[in-house]
């Protein structure tokens, strides 16, 4: 029996219970109209919790707007926020923290990452033992994570500055990973490289099962070096994916907040304050709303304008 | 027909019997008060049985951890939450809490049932009641005072072997510090030092980034050197004020304070940090509040004989920061009688004597007058000095905008070592500029 025979008394009998009345209806219906009864709830529910936020942001950032004094009269202050925070010097510095936090830690994580997946995939005894314990930090809240390197932290009694002492002979108590202007942007970029590599070294395993053995048996057969088959093969077969996981972090850190406000809370100072650190501090603390409206604009199209651009580099590597 | 009326008239006398009194009638009502989590809270919770048991009205309590508690209990008042009946809250919010109508406004309510506002301290009426300041507008009743003090190992300063190396080396006693620079004396001498084979150190202070707590650190600082927010005879004009030549002395003091001699990895303390580095034995000078002390001098590892207090010693003059609260009623509250009667209860003076024999501070004129209250605490009398030479922080209804910015400009100078006490200080009146020019304010 044909599929389309099994399915035919099910569809007789689902054309039986529609109501005469519906049945006159859909048969009226043209296939696009259909199709847009049938996609129209989630339509509705996208543009009620994504579209019209996003233009309700916008809307505000135009505005005087503060959540907290709902009464206030609203004032339309045109573009007064975006050449504010573009002339800003302290939104300047969070962008540049944000972009060195995101260069570092995107290009240990994609090294390390990487080199852990190529190790992952040779086949030795018990590698999928070792690949669960890799795994283990990314399966951990940030909450905790950022919690307990709090205390690894810790200059008296941290497991992390006794293990630097014991390596190079400094004393724990004399150096500070989270209070120390030039350790703590690099004490963030170690957890997140810590807890988010497993994420890479996953990607770009992907990557490299993905490669056939008939290419390497064809470069053993062309008497191809180890390292040539490295270069001209793994690498670039491995590149998209590679590049896919350098974008799903490089939006992920550009965004980061959690990590770093339990870390630091963006200190000292402003040593390590991100600007999602201070887009909260400014729409949730000072409460200038319609001004942190601008501002996560602002954000939103760095963010989008350069993964696009990095999409279509994407494309690019794959199409050659 | 009659079987049925007669049903009705004995379910209309059972509620007519069960009706007049009024502490049934409040029977099954709650309220809930709404406060950060500390020490007090505690002393709170078991003050309010006796409201409980006198008015049947069963009390429920919100407390959040001081960090966070700004961020929720402001966050609950601007989306006009239920939450609270009655609020707890820090003295700075009384100027945005009262312009956006998160308060009920208590002056009728005082006047209706002979509440008296000039029984309370006028320093905790100014600060944590009154609002725009020194005008009779009564948004809350003076519930906790509080301002920032001192604790001390008095074990260690006895010791006859530290007393001799501290006077050979200042000469002059080990004893509490009658100014800034004999803090720091003290803390020097401290800071590294080996007691009973740990090493030590000087003093844990304020330096925490993220709420208050550098900004309530430095402020001790800078008052004792004279600092003032604005020019007293011109509101907001903050030049030759705020970035005085006092003002630069009481902050470079508090960075060499910190430098010399916090603890390692004291860079992002606040009150719990603090606390920690005492009661286990790490520093011989803690900043903190005075609502902490009942605690600590009831600590077995560091209170009893081990614990001195002080008020902030001066440099130029004296000072000390505001902490403390008023209790209000939300203005959102379903319950608001209920939480007048409350607020009533707690206002009379055998409550407020009650309030601190549990480890509340009252700010009661009955409790802080009477002759034997000094010597009712071992920081009793300090609590009288201290908050009789109090400064309080803006309490503008923008208060958030100007106290982040302090955060950033004091944490900048003094952990981060960015600039100097200068410019941080110029920075923080430019700040503070245009928060009040969006204000309208000048």
């Amino acid at each position: 029996m044909t599929d389309t025979a099994r399915l035919r008394p099910l569809a007789d009998r689902a054309a039986a219970a529609t109501p005469p009345g519906m049945a006159r209806g859909i048969r009226g219906l043209s296939d696009r109209a259909i199709a847009w009864t049938f996609i129209s709830p989630t339509i509705a529910l996208l543009l009620a919790i994504n579209i019209f936020p996003l233009l309700w942001t916008v809307y505000l950032s135009f505005t005087n707007y503060r959540a907290n004094r709902p009464n206030a009269p609203l004032v339309w202050l045109g573009g007064q926020h975006y050449t504010d925070i573009l002339t800003s010097p302290d939104i300047w510095a969070a962008m540049q923290v944000t972009a060195r936090f995101v260069i570092a830690s995107i290009t240990i994580q994609t090294l390390v990452g990487f080199a852990l997946a190529w190790l992952i995939d040779k086949k030795f005894r018990g590698h999928g033992v070792w690949t669960t314990v890799i795994l283990l930090p990314m399966m951990l809240s940030p909450a905790v994570v950022g919690n307990f390197w709090t205390f690894l932290y810790q200059p008296q009694i941290g497991l992390f500055n006794y293990m630097i002492s014991f390596v190079t002979g400094v004393p724990p108590s004399s150096f500070q990973m989270l209070g120390d202007t030039t350790l703590s942007p690099w004490a963030i970029v170690i957890v997140d490289t810590w807890m988010w590599t497993p994420y890479v070294m996953l990607i770009c395993l992907a990557g490299l099962r993905s490669i056939p053995d008939s290419i390497y048996e064809a470069a053993e057969v062309d008497r191809a070096s180890k390292w040539r088959q490295f270069v001209s093969i793994t690498l670039p077969m491995a590149l998209p994916f590679i590049m896919l996981a350098v974008l799903f972090r490089g939006i992920e850190n550009f965004k980061m907040f959690d990590m770093v406000n339990l870390l630091t809370g963006g200190g000292p100072g402003s040593t390590t304050e991100v600007a999602s650190i201070t887009l909260k501090r400014e729409a949730f603390e000072k409460w200038r709303t319609g001004y942190a409206s601008a501002f996560a604009i602002i954000l939103f199209v760095t963010v989008f304008g350069l993964a696009n651009i990095y999409v279509k580099a994407l494309n690019r590597v794959k199409q050659r | 027909m009659k079987r049925l009326l007669a049903t009705l008239g004995a379910l209309v006398a059972a509620v007519l019997v069960a009706a007049p009194s009024g502490n049934a009638y409040a029977q099954g009502k709650s309220l809930t008060l709404c406060w950060a989590a500390w020490d007090p809270a505690n002393a709170l919770v078991e003050l309010s049985k006796d409201f409980t048991a006198k008015s049947g009205v069963n009390m429920k309590f919100e407390f959040v951890p001081w960090p966070n508690f700004a961020d929720r209990m402001l966050n609950e008042l601007n989306s006009k939450g239920k939450l609270c009946d009655l609020m707890i809250g820090d003295s700075q919010w009384i100027g945005g809490a009262a312009e956006n109508g998160h308060y009920v406004k208590l002056n009728d309510f005082f006047a209706r049932e002979g509440i008296k506002i000039d029984d309370f301290m006028p320093a905790t009426v100014a600060g944590y009641a009154s609002w725009p300041k020194g005008t009779p507008n009564y948004w809350a009743l003076p519930a906790m005072g509080d301002a920032l003090a001192w604790t001390y190992r008095k074990d260690w300063f006895g010791r006859p072997e530290l007393q001799t190396a501290f006077k050979q080396k200042y000469n002059r006693d080990l004893a509490p510090p009658k100014t800034q620079a004999e803090l720091k004396d003290i803390a020097e001498f401290f800071q590294g030092r080996e007691i009973d084979g740990k090493k030590v150190y000087g003093a844990a202070i304020f330096t925490e980034r993220g709420s208050e707590g550098i900004t309530m650190g430095v402020a001790n600082a800078l008052y004792s050197h004279g600092f003032k927010y604005q020019d007293p005879d011109k509101p907001y004009a903050m030049d030759g004020f705020v970035n005085s030549a006092d003002a630069v002395a009481g902050l470079e003091f508090y960075k060499q304070l910190f430098k010399c001699c916090a603890p390692p990895g004291y860079s992002n303390s606040y009150m719990q940090e603090g606390l920690d580095a005492f009661k286990s034995g790490q520093v011989a000078l803690q900043m903190n509040w005075f609502a902490f002390f009942p605690g600590l001098h009831k600590d077995p590892n560091v209170g009893g004989e081990r614990i001195g207090f002080f008020v902030n010693p001066p440099a130029k003059t004296h000072g000390s920061q505001l902490g403390g609260q008023g209790i209000s009623v939300v203005a959102y509250s379903p319950n608001k009688d209920e939480a007048l009667n409350y607020v009533k209860w707690f206002a009379s003076a055998e409550v407020q004597k009650r309030w601190w024999s549990l480890g509340g501070y009252s700010c009661h004129k009955a409790v802080l007058e009477d002759p034997g209250f000094p010597s009712s605490a071992p920081f009793a009398a300090d609590f009288l000095t201290a908050m009789g030479e109090v400064q309080d922080f803006w309490a503008e209804p923008s208060y958030a905008q100007l106290l982040l910015s302090m955060q950033k400009r004091v944490h900048d100078y003094v952990v981060a070592d960015q600039g100097t006490a200068k410019q941080a200080l110029d920075m923080l009146i430019q700040d503070w500029t245009k928060v009040f020019k969006e204000d309208g304010k000048i």
